[in-house]
């Protein structure tokens, strides 16, 4: 077993934990690559199935390639796809690009709190119905008490001293400074009524361990990583008025392994496009212990 | 370049410098995200605070303020050999359930002494720990260096103070470094290269030239990365058997992750602690070709060629390897205790071992030590941060190993009021009242001649499942008319059914024992037991509803009627308003107006439970 070979044995075993453990469990999907590698070694621990729906928050300022990208995967899979959105302050128009609030509000507004409701279900769900091959209101409210999430230890701090399986309280909220033990392969599958746990099976990759997992497996992934031509391609996606692509000619995956192991990335953040990290100080921890992802 | 992950805790007692020598290490070898350094410099004057390498680590806001490390942090970092995962433990006392968190993912640790300050309580205490976590490789680092003028009489006395403390762990270090974080002295780097590169010049802090071992660096690429147990007893806690019904999917997958060992197609597999056996048919995988076999580490799962009856949380094992994984339900481990509230006997805990999850209570305890300096406390109670010895008694009996063979099958933690409180090692599988009676059960199993019938093929034709159906309750509670109507009834539908009372065993199975009868009638009662579950055996295999009446039955009892026939095979029913026993039982029919209601209670149960079908 190589090193990705024992990254993708642990993250399997915990996807497992988690499916055993919680009855109403559902794994956030940003159509990202961390998120997709996630959803491939959910088909891998599950053999070819997904047995729990995937939730993705959509800001309504997603790169639109990104939600063609979302439901192109959900029909040919035949994944339980279901969206969640704050609609009321998209309606109002209470965002950053709208000039009303803010960025790191406009995080708290699109993604933490439609994130808080869409779990807990006190707002819509749309599920994606196969047979009408489109999204309609979801007649399952109750709340998702396991909640997997594709975040990794080395995109910034307060990721750094995560759990693989880490609790919420009733408002969501993460107490950052008492964290529950977590022996050996034995996780928090214990929890209280109203509060619910967040999974984080990726948690000892890399951006490197990413892409070679990619290149490895051809898992699909959405064109935007790629430079089209234009000498330039997202390193990470986000919504649109707040991620900047960064120079680059990789043109496929290998190409992105070779420039992340020896370019001129070996030593840059991968979140150095995301400007609401630099608005909470150089990192996200205001917002996570919100609730954010 | 080693394609392989290794694990490293850093530990230590607080303020001795672990966040600061791991992010020298980061900064001198160039591992740093660009333009970090600078950034963590720059809030530091905006701050007013001198800047320290510990802030590339401590990366939480309170962790800063306050100046230690709250909680593990995870860094991965790269040498030329291969890559690493860092764990930056804390040191303070109150944070120690993070240090085990930490190190109990490790494979090897660095523990740092301050040089100043010499071997403090929690230097000892996370010594021992690691040998509680089966850590062996350890390199001890006594830091701050500069701060004694890099006295070699200060690094050897620490060194011979703390050899003394980790040979009673049987922890032997693979080096001892004499290093300063602040100044970067044998971190990336070792003095004498220093001297070097500046021509000879011993520059501004001389640092230590008389030491000539390896520098902080070159002890990581040293750490020998655990063997793989590939070699040893197949080992697989089961995590679940997949159906994926719904999705057209007809395979019945035992899914885990392989602890030790390997697998391949035709391997006969034994399940404990059922005892239940088959063959790997198939190691199934998604989107490639079933590969040859599984190895240690792999999350795999497996079909089987004769269908059984598996489920979470037994443990896999391969016919014919030795050792066997052991059966009980008590036994002697030593475990640390980190819950807020002292772990006491009379409380019921929830054990989790592989992937079995069982009720637990602390049956007796041993010895309470103090895991700073390893002293016999005198103490009964485990109190927070104790470390103790003792022999704990689940509910029911599970699969596991001694600690020693199988790291992975030989630990367990503990869970009191939903959070883990604690977590030990299995020293010994301790005799229980059931030990003689599993003996001989596996060995009838082994020997039981199958026929050439699947229980599938007699269940699709009765119509039903094989079932007991254990009617109990007082004497005169009416439980023999229940057992006669519901069986009487249950024939009319066409049903397999044969009520066995409990007379027509005594004198003719257990004629012997009423002639010999001992001065001990519970003993009696017990074989009575034991025998009348054998015959039901026999009667189950035959495909059929059977129903026994006894009086009394105590949890006890049907236990030992569960190990005899297995858990999923008995359905218990408790007849009368006063239920006199310890027994839970699956129906208890109490408000029940005439023997016909009772019978229909009964029916309804099996029913519901899928145990008899059409034509209902």
């Amino acid at each position: 077993m190589n090193q990705i070979d024992q990254l993708e044995s642990r993250s399997i075993h915990i996807l497992r934990e988690a499916y055993a453990a919680f009855d109403n469990l559902c794994m956030l999907w940003s159509i990202g690559k961390d998120s997709t590698v996630m959803l491939w070694l959910a088909r891998k621990a599950f053999f070819g199935h997904v047995p729990f729906p995937l939730v993705h928050i959509d800001t309504s300022f997603k790169i639109p390639e990104m939600i063609r990208y979302r439901d192109e995967l959900t029909r040919r899979w035949g994944l339980n796809m279901v969206v969640g959105q704050n609609r009321e302050a998209l309606d109002e128009r209470r965002t950053f690009p709208d000039g009303a609030i803010d960025r790191l509000t406009c995080c708290r507004v699109l993604k933490t709190d439609a994130l808080r409701n869409t779990l807990s279900g006190n707002w819509p769900r749309l599920r994606f119905n196969h047979e009408s091959d489109r999204y309609e209101v979801d007649a399952d409210t109750e709340p998702y008490t396991g909640v997997i999430v594709g975040v990794r230890a080395d995109e910034e701090g307060s990721r750094s001293k995560e759990r693989y399986f880490s609790p919420r309280d009733r408002g969501n909220e993460w107490d950052i400074g008492d964290q529950p033990p977590e022996f050996w392969n034995q996780y928090k599958t214990d929890f209280a009524p109203g509060t619910h746990v967040r999974i984080h099976p990726l948690l000892d990759w890399t951006e490197l361990n990413i892409w070679e997992y990619i290149h490895r497996e051809s898992i699909p992934t959405v064109s935007l990583y790629y430079d089209q031509g234009e000498g330039s391609r997202y390193r990470s996606l986000g919504c649109y008025p707040c991620t900047n692509p960064v120079q680059s000619t990789a043109r496929n995956t290998a190409d992105i392994i070779k420039e992340l192991r020896t370019g001129k990335f070996v030593r840059v953040a991968e979140r150095a496009g995301r400007a609401q990290d630099k608005d909470d100080g150089g990192g996200l921890e205001t917002l996570r212990r919100e609730g954010y992802m | 370049m080693q394609d392989k992950l290794i694990n490293i805790v850093i530990v230590g007692h607080v303020d001795h410098g672990k966040s600061t020598v791991i992010g020298r290490l980061l900064a001198d070898t160039n591992s740093l995200p660009e333009g970090k350094l600078e950034q963590v410099k720059k809030t530091c004057e905006r701050n007013a605070k001198p800047f320290e390498y510990a802030f590339l680590l401590d990366a939480l806001k309170d962790e800063q303020s306050q100046g230690i490390t709250i909680d593990a942090a995870r860094v991965f970092f790269r040498t030329t050999k291969r890559h690493y995962l860092i764990l930056d433990a804390p040191g303070h006392i109150e944070f120690l359930k993070n240090m085990v968190t930490g190190a109990s993912h490790a494979e090897c640790a660095l523990l740092v002494i301050d040089a100043a300050e010499g071997v403090q309580e929690n230097s000892r205490r996370h010594g021992t720990m690691l040998s509680l976590l089966g850590i062996k490789q350890v390199a001890v680092l006594v830091n701050k260096m500069d701060l004694v003028d890099y006295s070699r009489t200060v690094f050897d006395s620490i060194v011979e103070e703390f050899q003394a403390f980790l040979s009673q762990l049987d922890v032997e270090p693979v080096a001892w470094i004499p290093v300063s974080g602040m100044q970067g002295d044998n971190i990336a780097s070792s003095t004498n290269d220093n001297i070097a590169s500046n021509n000879g010049d011993c520059v501004a802090a001389c640092g230590s030239p008389w030491y000539e071992g390896p520098t902080v660096l070159e002890a990581l690429d040293r750490f020998k990365a655990a063997p793989p147990l590939d070699d040893k007893p197949f080992r697989m806690p089961v995590q679940d058997v997949y159906k994926f019904t719904r999705a057209a999917d007809d395979r019945r997958i035992v899914a885990g992750t392989v602890e030790s060992g390997r697998l391949r197609p035709g391997d006969e597999v034994i399940f404990y602690p059922s005892g239940k056996r088959s063959h790997v048919k198939r190691i199934e995988v998604f989107n490639a070709e079933s590969p040859a076999g599984a190895v240690c580490g792999q999350a795999t799962g497996f079909t089987l060629t004769e269908q059984i009856y598996v489920k979470r949380g037994e443990l896999a094992a391969r016919a014919g390897e030795k050792p066997a994984p052991l059966v009980s339900s008590r036994f002697a481990v030593s475990l640390f205790w980190l819950g807020r509230k002292p772990l006491a006997t009379g409380r019921d805990y929830t054990l989790k071992l592989g992937a079995a999850r069982v009720p637990v209570r602390l049956a007796e305890v041993r010895k309470v030590i103090d895991a700073s300096d390893l002293s016999d406390t005198g103490k009964s109670a485990i109190e927070r941060h104790d470390v103790a010895e003792c022999v704990l008694q689940t509910q029911r009996a599970i699969a596991l190993d001694l600690a020693d063979d199988f790291p992975g099958t030989g630990r367990f933690v503990l869970v009191d009021d939903y959070e883990i409180a604690g977590g030990g090692i299995v020293r010994e599988a301790l005799a229980d009242q059931q030990s003689e009676l599993r003996r001989r059960v596996f060995i009838r199993d082994s020997k039981w001649v199958g026929s050439d019938l699947h229980p599938i093929e007699r269940s699709r034709r009765y119509n039903q499942r094989a079932t007991l159906v254990l009617i109990t309750g007082e004497v005169a509670s009416g439980r023999k008319d229940v057992a006669r109507l519901l069986e009487r009834s249950l024939f009319e539908e066409g049903k397999f059914v044969y009520y066995l009372g409990i007379g027509s065993i005594r004198y003719g199975v257990d004629a012997d024992i009423l002639e010999g009868r001992s001065d001990e009638p519970d003993e009696d009662r017990l074989e009575h037991i034991r025998r009348m579950a054998e015959v039901a055996n026999i009667l189950l295999h035959a495909g059929l509803i059977l129903i026994i009446t006894a009086r009394d039955i105590t949890q006890n009892e049907l236990d030992i009627m569960r190990t005899v026939l297995g858990d999923e095979i008995i359905e218990s029913v408790w007849v009368g308003e006063r239920k006199t026993t310890d027994l839970a039982p699956t129906l208890h029919l109490d408000n029940v107006s005439d023997t016909a209601e009772g019978a229909g209670r009964i029916i309804d149960m099996l029913q519901r439970k899928g145990i008899v079908f059409k034509p209902w």
